[in-house]
């Protein structure tokens, strides 16, 4: 997904108000950017805070930015400085982060992005931004360039084969059929899970609907509680922990509401992965099933 | 000779004084500690077009009863300082006319400077950027990562000022975490640094105004922490204490005698 991010970041960027902040990182991958506005991208080098302390300051300027990197990076390292700097002053800077779930699998615990939902979930103003298809990106980038916010893309580290183009509007807690089935029950994936999903829908929920939902978080709550009203059941599918994650999220939003809706989570194992192996790997041990 | 700027100097800490009482608040060491160097900067260099950051956010109240002097908010808003669901936050609030940026946790002030500072830069714009950090800030991190980042990309539009009162939190800088060769460290960063006296506002617009070549610049501004008033200079209590009612009485007077 990240040469179609930055595809689209340049032709989103025809007005130059846009800058891209990198974390010493996007070997082969931010270069066409770089050529097309090399005054609007700057490399941070190794330092997160200051990065995104950085982003806030370009951002509070009257410009959208745009900070590369991966997972844990820019998010937990310097988390203090995206809830004081960006969520507090409600600035218009999007942290991408790569590499969702175990994506960098071999790469270890330090590289896998398994609480990252949880950190960023809890910032008022931030809005999660998880695509699962390229459709999605796009909707997603379009959605940022039309309302610039404070919020948090997470994308996968693989490149999604180009499905068939079909313009997506996306909107916060708006859902996205895949697949038709029951009208009533319902799978909800979120973010790089959906061939997962798929697999897990033709082995034990045959019949359900396969749904995403690409824009959540705080802000999306009450939006989400009208959505979730329409099922009897909705099993989420996630590549995250449960604790903090996107399913928990969902049952937080019918919290003190009448609504009857089944609410059933599958989640990578809440535990520290001190385990190797490809993607593929790690998600059959410990991932959704 | 009687000093130019005694009026503002006594009106200023007057009203620290006068409001840290009534909220019974905090930090007015390091509030007193940067008068003469927000004076400078608000009567003597910042230009409409430039911008300010407080860093060292929990010296507030100095910046909220400057920017009444500059008439940005109204002695009825200043005298809420304090009060339930004022604007006036004990850390420097921008939902305050005047105040580019909220603080409070120290080490976010110079990053978001420089973001800022490299902005105008790379769109050709003329404006400067200043920002006011504490000694204790000395120890981030953040610091001298943004200090690495300033100077690599020759951000001369950067002007980083240093109340160096030499007392952070719970102690002496010096017995807490020295931080000396200062001035060296800065200049090996590729900071063009000076040193000046941080109670002479002349001084300080002095150096404010040169403008370095392709180097961030740094001016450690010595300050006395609780400055203006005798029992409070130097002494970390003033860090955390609020004054009593005598205390108060003793201080206003110093003050008046002294700026005169």
């Amino acid at each position: 997904m990240r040469k179609l991010f930055i595809k689209k970041l340049i032709e989103n960027n025809k007005n130059k108000k846009s800058y891209l902040i990198i974390n010493d990182l996007g070997f082969s991958v931010i270069e066409p950017f770089k050529k097309k506005f090399p005054d609007r991208i700057f490399n941070a080098g190794v330092s997160e805070q200051n990065m995104m302390g950085m982003a806030a300051g370009i951002a509070s300027e009257k410009s959208n930015v745009f900070v590369y990197s991966i997972g844990n990076f820019s998010t937990f390292r310097c988390a203090e400085q995206i809830r004081n700097d960006i969520d507090y002053h409600k600035l218009p800077v999007t942290i991408v982060s790569v590499g969702s779930g175990v994506g960098y699998g071999n790469l270890g615990y330090t590289h896998h992005a398994l609480q990252d939902y949880a950190l960023m979930r809890s910032f008022p103003n931030i809005q999660i931004l998880s695509p699962g298809n390229n459709n999605e990106l796009i909707g997603l980038l379009n959605f940022i360039k039309k309302d610039p916010q404070p919020s948090y893309l997470r994308l996968d580290k693989n490149e999604h084969e180009n499905i068939k183009f079909k313009k997506l509007v996306v909107s916060p807690a708006g859902i996205i059929k895949l697949i038709d089935g029951d009208k009533k029950k319902i799978i909800l994936t979120t973010g790089c899970v959906q061939n997962l999903a798929m697999n897990i829908r033709l082995r034990k929920y045959k019949n359900y609907s396969l749904y995403s939902m690409p824009i959540w978080g705080m802000k999306a709550k009450n939006k989400a509680k009208n959505i979730i009203k329409k099922f009897d059941e909705i099993i989420t599918i996630e590549d995250h922990f449960y604790d903090g994650g996107f399913g928990s999220w969902l049952k937080e939003c019918i919290n003190y509401t009448d609504i009857k809706t089944i609410i059933k989570s599958k989640y990578i194992r809440s535990e520290v992965i001190n385990d190797v192996g490809s993607k593929e790997y790690l998600l059959k041990k410990y991932g959704p099933k | 000779m009687k000093n130019k700027y005694n009026n503002i100097i006594k009106n200023i800490r007057l009203n620290i004084l006068n409001l840290t009482f009534k909220a019974k608040s905090s930090h007015i060491g390091s509030c007193l500690s940067i008068v003469e160097i927000l004076i400078a900067l608000y009567y003597g260099v910042l230009k409409k077009s430039d911008r300010f950051i407080l860093s060292k956010g929990h010296a507030a109240l100095a910046l909220y009863v400057i920017l009444f002097e500059k008439k940005f908010i109204s002695s009825r808003i200043l005298k809420t300082f304090g009060s339930d669901g004022t604007i006036l936050m004990n850390h420097v609030s921008s939902k305050v006319n005047g105040v580019e940026f909220s603080t409070g946790s120290l080490g976010h002030g110079l990053p978001v400077a420089v973001g800022k500072a490299l902005k105008f830069k790379s769109n050709n714009e003329k404006n400067k950027v200043f920002v006011l950090i504490s000694d204790g800030e000395i120890n981030e991190g953040t610091t001298w990562e943004s200090l690495l980042f300033a100077s690599h990309h020759k951000l001369d539009n950067l002007n980083i000022i240093i109340d160096f009162n030499k007392i952070q939190s719970m102690d002496f800088v010096n017995k807490v975490m020295n931080i000396e060769p200062l001035k060296k460290k800065l200049d090996s960063f590729g900071c063009k640094t000076y040193e000046v006296n941080g109670h002479s506002i002349d001084q300080i617009i002095k150096i404010l105004k040169i403008q370095t070549q392709k180097k961030p610049k740094v001016l450690i501004a010595h300050t006395t922490k609780g400055k203006g008033v005798s029992f409070m200079e130097n002494n970390n209590l003033w860090h955390y204490k609020n004054p009593n009612i005598q205390e108060l009485n003793t201080a206003m007077t110093e003050i008046k005698k002294k700026y005169a």
